[in-house]
């Protein structure tokens, strides 16, 4: 019962709720990884009490978006970020809006972004080492990834499809944002090492319709993002080939995290713009491998990045407790 | 993936030539205005297109403005390096000793520009494969250091054996320097690049604006319009994503960039000739006089070479001197004029008989050794030269697609022999990340990659500046308390075995900060 006040007290400071529960795990009956049971419970339970109302200083325009109508198309069939609702999705709209936003400075690497772009090498060295091990690939060499097809969900500005497609990989970046692929096209078109790099705006479910298939499929800091984790995660395995690698880093559910992530970066340093995360959608490592489990990944690598204040450096280090990433491959169901 | 470059790189600027055997041979050199005669780019050409210099064309990776000492050592550090050996590199001089048509012409004489390389950067030469073409021509290892003053209050003498070294360092004539990495950089693997025998004219780096913004400003041009644009004396037009400008002092790359510096000139002159002994020499002396320092550096064959700061007027007359009163002038300078020699008598004794006590210090056979005469000039054997000294420090070592290396970036009163190494040092760290930016994929001429590099660089060589203008300044002024603190201090080096190993390992590049390391 502490546990339950404690995190309600933590609520106080969230910026915008998300209304919807995000993480089914109370039918599941495998908790066996949990230490303890009360505490996705004593989660659901907050959660859904805890609808704050925005604060009336918030720096986000607040977009008004018509809820998702299950009968209705609405602009092109294809193209229109908003209405994903001729499959369920796990776009959640309020998110899609927040980045929609911001969408301008994504490689202003000053901006709000610049966590980002200061974590990305780090974030490549891991990816490049992983994938490496995992093809079988040199590690010493210029193009490492030379021929992989790779899939980058939740692109972005393509911070993470420019690189891979330097070391060689054949990537497509999908988002759900439109604005952000209009922003990744054009940056990408600008260097011809970057210009094969196709960028779709689209979903992991729509592209899982499509049935593509992908030797490596990354998502990095997007799961945390998604209304729902189970599912992405699942559509995620499904864009892999058998024996495909999949890459997923996001941002551990700790007091720690809550620390440094939301009262650190968003309310203290300003390096965020305040409200873009939620750590009640933090998704803790152990919960992360049995979601992965269930999309039949199994989980080989995990390191958590660790921020050094006084060098201004991200590096690999087995501390997951703020963000981490993990790597697995797909096995036949 | 070999041919997948090849094809793409067939487009390249003008008669680009760059070679696509990976092996020895080059194409050849851009010619200015025609398409140079490379029958293989000709075969391989999108049939009967003819490319046009200036628009669309494949951007270099790198750009290396100044092909000197710097620049090539830079060039071979990438070409080795198994990350970078695949970039393409454009290397714009218009030195013709770059054109490799000419072989290397041992000459009877020494030619009086030298530079003493430090261990480090033997040990870096090592690494890019040019140290065995150094060692086939003239080279001079010492192990023996000597400083004084014209006081005569004091001396030091550093041996290698103090760091339980070979050498203190090796002095080499800077042609054979270039010439050796000429060499290896011909010979090294697969590195494709162009030269433009051409000077650069103009500059321009595209400006930090936002994606958007400039799309709809509609800046973009050519699908280059995010790549530095770098005009030519010839003609030639190329694009790079990274320029480095290894161009010297005067760096026309510092100033189309728009890095600030600090210069400031000693109101000095540097005289250098090489002169001829009786014996030979094997030790490196110096002697700070009140107008400046006097070097004589063994070059080998009973050779050495004459470094002398002096005033700039004092210089050109000497310049102008007779052989013999010049050769009369430097002995003086260097033992019977000036000052009386510093006697090593009555501490040597004293710390030979308490080095018994002091050996817990560490072995120090220099300490006891007494002071030395320097060998006798007995001829000038080459034509003198005359230049200006100044110290420079750029602000920044890098901007947005730029980064500066070697003089560009920063120039040193000679009297400690550092200046070129600092230069190497600044080449094969940057050669290092842009390595590790090209492990990640990250785009070369990106500013936090380029930061590393300055981060790297810029602290060591501002510390090792401020030292060398101290020195500078506190051997310029002739007053009583200042003398006895300067003799001093030529005690504490020659006689406390910890310091002058200090000396001597920060002095050769194996340590990056003075103490504390």
């Amino acid at each position: 019962m502490a546990l339950r006040w404690c995190l309600r007290g933590l609520a106080l400071g969230r910026a915008i709720g998300s209304s919807s529960s995000r993480l089914q795990l109370q039918q599941s009956t495998n908790n066996a990884l949990f230490s303890a049971r009360s505490l996705p419970q004593a989660l659901q339970w907050w959660r859904s009490r805890a609808d704050a109302p925005l604060p009336p200083s918030s720096p986000l325009p607040l977009i008004h978006l018509p809820p998702p109508d299950e009968s209705k198309h609405r602009g092109s069939a294809e193209g229109d970020p908003l209405t994903f609702s001729a499959f369920s999705s796990s776009v959640d709209e309020v998110e899609v809006a927040k980045f929609a936003a911001i969408a301008d400075t994504w490689w202003d690497s000053d901006g709000p972004f610049k966590p980002l772009h200061s974590m990305n090498p780090t974030r490549l060295s891991f990816i490049r080492s992983a994938l490496c091990r995992h093809f079988g690939r040199d590690p010493n060499c210029a193009k490492p990834l030379e021929g992989l097809k790779i899939v980058d969900v939740g692109c972005g500005g393509g911070i993470l499809s420019e690189p891979l497609a330097r070391m060689g990989a054949v990537v497509t970046g999908i988002d759900a944002v439109e604005k952000n692929i209009k922003i990744a096209n054009l940056h990408a078109e600008l260097d011809p090492v970057t210009s094969s790099i196709e960028y779709r705006c689209a979903t992991a479910e729509k592209m899982a319709e499509e049935q593509q298939t992908f030797d490596a499929v990354i998502s990095l800091e997007v799961i945390e993002h998604v209304s729902d984790p189970a599912g992405f995660c699942k559509s995620l395995g499904d864009l892999a080939v058998p024996d495909g690698a999949i890459v997923i880093s996001t941002i551990n559910r700790t007091i720690r995290s809550y620390a440094v992530t939301i009262v650190a970066a968003e309310y203290i340093l300003g390096w965020l713009p305040k409200g873009t995360h939620q750590w009640s959608s933090f998704v803790t490592p152990e919960e992360l491998v049995l979601i992965m489990q269930r999309a039949s990944i199994s989980v080989q690598e995990m390191a958590g990045f660790v921020y050094n204040p006084l060098t201004g450096e991200w590096s690999l280090s087995d501390d997951t407790s703020v963000n981490y990433v993990a790597c697995g491959i797909k096995r036949n169901p | 993936m070999r041919s997948s470059v090849g094809s793409h790189l067939t487009n390249a600027v003008a008669a680009g030539c760059l070679s696509r055997n990976y092996g020895r041979t080059f194409c050849s050199v851009v010619e200015g205005g025609e398409s140079s005669s490379c029958p293989k780019a000709e075969d391989k050409t999108d049939q009967g297109e003819k490319f046009e210099r200036t628009s669309k064309a494949e951007p270099y990776d790198i750009a290396i403005v100044g092909g000197g000492m710097v620049g090539m050592a830079f060039a071979c550090a990438l070409s080795r390096n198994p990350m970078t050996k695949h970039l393409t590199v454009a290397i714009i001089d218009n030195n013709p000793a770059l054109g490799f048509k000419t072989s290397f012409k041992r000459s009877e004489i020494p030619d009086p520009r030298v530079s003493t390389v430090t261990p480090a950067t033997i040990s870096f030469f090592r690494d890019i494969g040019a140290w065995e073409y150094v060692l086939q021509q003239r080279h001079a290892y010492f192990d023996k250091m000597q400083v004084w003053d014209y006081t005569g209050l004091g001396y030091t003498r550093y041996n290698a054996r103090d760091v339980g070294k070979e050498c203190l360092g090796c002095v080499v004539e800077n042609k054979v320097l270039h010439y050796s990495l000429l060499s290896s950089f011909q010979s090294g693997a697969e590195l494709q690049w162009a030269l433009y025998p051409a000077r650069l004219s103009s500059m321009t780096v595209p400006s930090p604006r936002s994606v958007s913004s400039r799309i709809m400003s509609q800046l973009e041009d050519s699908p280059s319009g995010r790549f530095v644009k770098l005009d030519l004396s010839d003609g030639n037009t190329l694009h790079a994503r990274l320029v480095v400008g290894a161009d010297g002092s005067k760096s026309n790359v510092r100033e189309m960039a728009a890095l600030k510096s600090t210069q400031r000139s000693y109101s000095q002159s540097a005289i250098i000739c090489t002169v001829e002994h009786a014996v030979e020499n094997d030790c490196a002396w110096q002697r700070f006089l009140p107008s400046g320092p006097i070097a004589l550096l063994p070059v080998g064959d009973r050779f050495s070479n004459v470094v002398w700061s002096m005033r700039p007027e004092e210089a050109s007359a000497h310049k102008s001197m007779d052989g013999d009163d010049l050769a009369k002038a430097i002995n003086r300078a260097m033992d019977d004029g000036h000052g009386p020699q510093p006697g090593s008598g009555v501490l040597g004794g004293y710390v030979e008989r308490i080095s018994s006590f002091t050996s817990w210090w560490g072995p120090s056979s220099s300490a006891a050794e007494p002071f030395r005469a320097p060998p006798r000039v007995t001829a000038v054997a080459s034509e003198r030269m005359v230049f200006p000294l100044s110290l420079m420090h750029a602000h920044d070592y890098v901007t947005r697609r730029v980064a500066l290396v070697g003089d560009a970036a920063h120039t040193v009163h000679p009297l400690a022999g550092q200046g070129v190494n600092m230069g190497f040092g600044d080449a094969s760290a940057l050669a290092k990340v842009i390595a590790e930016g090209v492990s990640v994929g990250t785009d070369l001429g990106e500013l936090t990659l380029l930061k590393r590099y300055e981060k790297e660089r810029k602290a060591g060589n501002a510390t090792m500046m401020a030292i060398l203008d101290g020195f500078q300044k506190a051997f310029a002024v002739d007053a009583g308390p200042l003398n006895l603190l300067r003799a001093a201090a030529f005690h504490g080096a020659q006689y406390i075995p910890p310091l002058k190993r200090n000396i001597i390992s920060y002095a050769s590049g194996d340590q990056k900060w003075p103490l504390f390391s």
